[in-house]
């Protein structure tokens, strides 16, 4: 049983598992959209006195800083406990491109080029982790939501203002992918 | 305690994200460059259940765990806020290979340069603060 559940976990299961996640958050009284969170972590730091945008009720959200927490130990957990040690699978097309861009294929979950400790602390490695967060941030907050808010819950409800996020979503992770990560990496 | 279902849920969404390979780099390119149907499948079966869920609420009126209804607010309409905001967020989303949630899924996991990340969506999220009323919405 636990040999089975440490391999990846295919597609069907994880999507249905998500929208049981947001069911089981309509059913408590909330909504499944993970980027509030950044919203409320500004007003949290005091940045209501300053901005009106920040100026609401934080402890009103505190369940969903308490979802934030319980995300990260599921990370710890899935690492520690649910592991294989297997590299990411992902297809040969996938890896050849990015050969070419210089990121080696998958030896785990993440591109050391990019994540490990020592690019971090390299000027571009941190440059591209701070500018990629600062536009996740920025966007998605100007969006007024995430992959969670928009494209399951809002998509779920047939929302078209998600709907259009969703492709605004595309449009950049393309534009990203294949004109402006070449020029970067 | 009130909290502890959160936490639950929380806890079950960052494993799912790992074990799913969502939280990866590797993955989000992989779907930019449409080289595999896994993370399509996974948000396609979770909109497909989702809003079939969704549906069945409003029809027969579902109330949540303290008895009252469960509503669908409908978004602001507008289009220049969504293409634009959601525009700058696919850039950043394709460079970190992370939305906010597998962000922190990864800070658990191990990868601690990722707070870097983190941190910066933070900034980002004042930044638009700061600035939202000088900007097309």
């Amino acid at each position: 049983m636990l040999e089975f559940i440490q391999q990846p976990w295919t597609w069907w299961v994880s999507g249905a598992l998500i929208a049981g996640i947001m069911f089981s958050l309509l059913f408590f009284g909330q909504s499944f959209g993970f980027s509030s969170n950044l919203r409320t972590i500004c007003s949290a730091a005091g940045g209501g006195k300053l901005l009106k945008f920040f100026d609401f009720n934080w402890r009103s959200q505190l369940w969903n800083l308490v979802f934030l927490v319980g995300a990260i130990l599921g990370g710890f957990i899935a690492h520690q406990f649910l592991s294989n040690g297997q590299p990411v699978q992902i297809s040969e097309n996938t890896i050849n491109d990015l050969a070419q861009l210089g990121i080696g294929a998958p030896t785990s979950a993440q591109p050391d080029e990019l994540f490990s400790l020592e690019s971090m602390l390299s000027l571009k490695g941190f440059a591209i982790l701070a500018l990629g967060g600062l536009m996740v941030g920025f966007g998605s907050r100007y969006a007024g939501g995430c992959t969670s808010g928009h494209a399951i819950s809002g998509l779920s409800d047939l929302q078209v203002p998600s709907l259009i996020a969703v492709i605004g979503f595309f449009a950049g992770g393309l534009l990203m992918t294949y004109v402006l990560l070449p020029l970067i990496l | 305690m009130k909290f502890i279902k959160f936490l639950i849920l929380g806890t079950v969404f960052g494993i799912v994200m790992a074990k799913s390979e969502a939280f990866s780099w590797f993955r989000i390119q992989e779907m930019f460059r449409f080289q595999a149907f896994h993370m399509y499948g996974i948000i396609g079966t979770a909109v497909i259940l989702g809003a079939i869920g969704v549906a069945l609420i409003k029809k027969f009126k579902l109330r949540d765990i303290s008895g009252n209804p469960i509503n669908f607010y409908p978004k602001e309409k507008s289009i220049m806020r969504y293409l634009i905001g959601g525009t700058i967020f696919g850039l950043g989303w394709a460079l970190s290979g992370a939305c906010p949630g597998p962000m922190v899924v990864n800070i658990g996991y191990g990868y601690l340069s990722m707070i870097v990340v983190f941190l910066f969506a933070i900034i980002g999220t004042y930044l638009y603060g700061f600035i939202k009323d000088k900007l097309p919405h």
